[in-house]
């Protein structure tokens, strides 16, 4: 056998290997990326909302705007704290209700309600809202995000378990149901 | 001495590490390069070195757990002896490091060290300021309190206007619907193996190409960068007018690191650990989240954003950004190196240094906001009270009850969302007045709905107040002749 021959010989051997390992790494890649796209993948097939309670009418006086708090229906053990969310429940008239997300549609942040002056206010960019949740002043594009209800054996139900940000198309689902003051 | 000596030579045989260290701890740099201009890389470095071992320790008691991160941060402030201390170095050291960073960063620019043949060293080095600025986010995330946890709703919030593919790249970014355990561990697993990781990778490329291409020298006006002559007069610089750099330069690099080191130290000692905040609960909703230092500016910054313009700018400015750093070498590798030629490199040092300046310090003091407790914390200043009728009085009442106070501030008070009020009867009239407080309008509110016509008329009738005692308040001429025409249509 020739020197030529054996060169080529083992340059063949070393593309075989570097085509084995390709094949391998591309067959282990699929699970990897699966592993790491589980949360988006999951979204897909079962989606993460589902109804929840926020308790007993009587907790949402006629007229009045209040804080809850629920437990998100998607936790872990180790969630801790993370799991509970706020929404502000804003009961119009015993009939109607507007829930709304706690996240300023601006950044996400906290939006605080001051019946005083029927506003809700933000504290990280100075977002603003009317009662109904429409957009009042500030750095905002929309209102705030709200969540769809139902009324249940004298509770209120709410479809939740995402947390709304302003590019999610279910953060616009039931904001076109905009009751009026 | 003898055995020292024997068990050296014992290893270097093994090794054959002695010699290549010699001749890089002896390579020959120009003269005027020993600055102390030239000790940021190296500072940088330290401080780097600084985060890795305090990191480590802080890892032995730290849990990257939703749940339990929080009581972690407080066991290591008050519960493990010095654990104060250890938090306090690596929250100090990382804004020293990010400070150096940008220094050292401004210092190159000026040098024009990014020119041919160090472009690469350039563009490492900008990945380096990006893997620097990662760590500081995800850092500001490990100290899991309400900060951390708002920090993150902005984050997401921000990800989510990334068109088409945003609400998953917001399910990614949070491992899950909601910011949660899994979001933790993510950012627990950035900051810990994959920044450092590239953060080391970055650093030894950067190094090794100091050491390949030589440092660079000081800038002579008028001694212009050429590809084809570079090479050479760098060569004479060093080997002909060279000195060694070690001991000649390093004195100054070991003495400044040492230096950073010490205000470090101080600074943990004197004003200790950052944090936490308050817990990690969704559910208290009295907070007001607050980026880190060296984040301020871009958080002021989002809040002056047009609404129409905010998410293209949010998305394609950093990517602008970053491309033009990169860019740089490539388009302005030859030249001119020294500052004194280079109006338009230090006029963009300045106003980049302004404009962060000026974001930062607004990021600060947020006068963007509402200051959400005025109106039941800050009265009505005494003398916008004093001696005025009753009406004029409920008016005041209504300014503190309807939280007007929040936005609008009174003898430089709290609230500077809206306009000072000190004044306002000299630039409106009555009727504006009423106009502006029931239907809003130039970024306020409208209150029509809100407050009743009693309330309005007080309110307007303690609006009408505010001005100097000197100065009458501003009137609209026409009123009269208008009100006394209808006056008389009526017949009365």
């Amino acid at each position: 056998m020739s020197e030529e021959n054996g060169m080529s010989r083992r340059a063949m051997l070393v593309k075989l290997g570097i085509v084995l390992n390709g094949i391998v790494g591309a067959a282990l890649a699929v699970p990897v990326v699966r592993f790491l796209l589980s949360p988006v993948t999951r979204e897909w097939k079962f989606g993460y909302e589902s109804w929840l309670s926020l308790g007993g009418l009587d907790q949402f006086p006629a007229g009045q705007t209040r804080l809850a708090t629920y437990r998100n229906p998607v936790v872990n053990s180790w969630d801790g704290e993370t799991g509970d969310i706020a929404c502000w429940v804003r009961n119009v008239d015993d009939k109607t209700f507007q829930v709304f997300a706690i996240n300023c549609a601006h950044l996400g942040c906290p939006v605080r309600w001051f019946p005083q002056s029927s506003l809700f206010m933000c504290p990280c960019h100075g977002g603003a809202y009317y009662q109904d949740g429409s957009r009042a002043s500030g750095p905002p594009e929309r209102g705030l995000f709200q969540y769809h209800y139902k009324i249940e054996d004298g509770k209120l139900l709410i479809r939740a378990g995402e947390m709304p940000t302003p590019g999610q198309p279910v953060a616009n689902k039931a904001g076109g149901k905009t009751t009026c003051a | 001495m003898r055995l020292i000596h024997k068990i050296g030579d014992w290893f270097d045989l093994r090794l054959q590490l002695g010699t290549p260290i010699r001749e890089t701890a002896g390579h020959p740099v120009p003269r005027e390069t020993a600055s102390w201009f030239y000790v940021f890389g190296s500072a940088a470095l330290t401080c780097f070195m600084l985060q890795i071992v305090t990191g480590i320790l802080l890892a032995l008691i730290y849990v990257p757990s939703a749940g339990e991160a929080w009581n972690s941060l407080q066991a290591l402030n008050h519960g493990i002896s010095l654990g104060w201390f250890i938090r306090a170095l690596h929250g100090w050291g990382s804004n020293f490091m990010v400070a150096i960073v940008l220094i050292h960063m401004v210092q190159v620019f000026l040098f024009g060290a990014y020119k041919f043949p160090r472009e690469l060293t350039w563009i490492v080095g900008v990945l380096l300021l990006l893997v620097t600025i990662g760590m500081a986010f995800t850092g500001q995330i490990m100290r899991f309190d309400q900060d951390a946890y708002w920090g993150l709703g902005i984050g997401a919030s921000i990800v989510s206007r990334v068109p088409v593919i945003g609400p998953w790249a917001v399910n990614l970014m949070l491992g899950g619907p909601i910011i949660a355990g899994a979001t933790l561990s993510r950012f627990f697993v950035l900051h810990v193996f994959v920044i450092p990781g590239l953060l080391i990778a970055f650093v030894g490329l950067h190094l090794l190409m100091v050491l390949k291409l030589g440092i660079n020298e000081w800038p002579m006006p008028g001694r212009i960068v050429r590809r084809a002559t570079y090479m050479q007069e760098y060569h004479e610089l060093t080997h002909k007018q060279g000195v060694p750099f070690v001991p000649n330069a390093v004195w100054k690099d070991i003495l400044f690191s040492g230096f950073i080191l010490l205000a470090i130290a101080a600074c943990a000692v004197y004003f200790g650990p950052f944090g936490p905040g308050g817990q990690p609960d969704p559910t208290i909703i009295q907070t007001a989240p607050r980026p880190d230092f060296f984040f301020l500016w871009l958080y002021a910054l989002l809040s002056f954003l047009p609404p129409s313009a905010e998410t293209p700018i949010m998305l394609i400015g950093p990517a602008i950004g970053i491309i033009v750093l990169l860019a740089l070498p490539v388009f302005a590798g030859e030249g001119e190196k020294s500052w004194k030629r280079r109006p338009i490199a230090v006029l963009a040092i300045l106003l980049i240094a302004v404009a962060l300046g000026t974001l930062t310090h607004l990021g600060q003091h947020t006068p963007w906001s509402p200051v959400m407790d005025a109106w039941s914390s800050e009265p009505i200043p005494s003398q916008y009270v004093h001696g005025r009728t009753a009406l004029e009085r409920q008016g005041a009442l209504v300014f503190q009850a309807k939280q007007c106070h929040n936005c609008h501030s009174l003898d430089d008070r709290v609230g500077k969302r809206g306009p000072a009020l000190d004044r306002v009867a000299l630039r409106r009239t009555e009727d504006q007045l009423i106009r502006q407080v029931i239907q809003g309008g130039g970024n306020m509110p409208d209150y029509g709905k809100n407050l009743s016509p009693a309330e309005i008329t007080a309110l307007v009738a303690f609006l009408k107040t505010l001005h100097p005692a000197t100065q009458a308040p501003a009137r609209d001429a026409s009123r009269a002749i208008a009100l006394g025409a209808s006056e008389a249509v009526s017949g009365r």
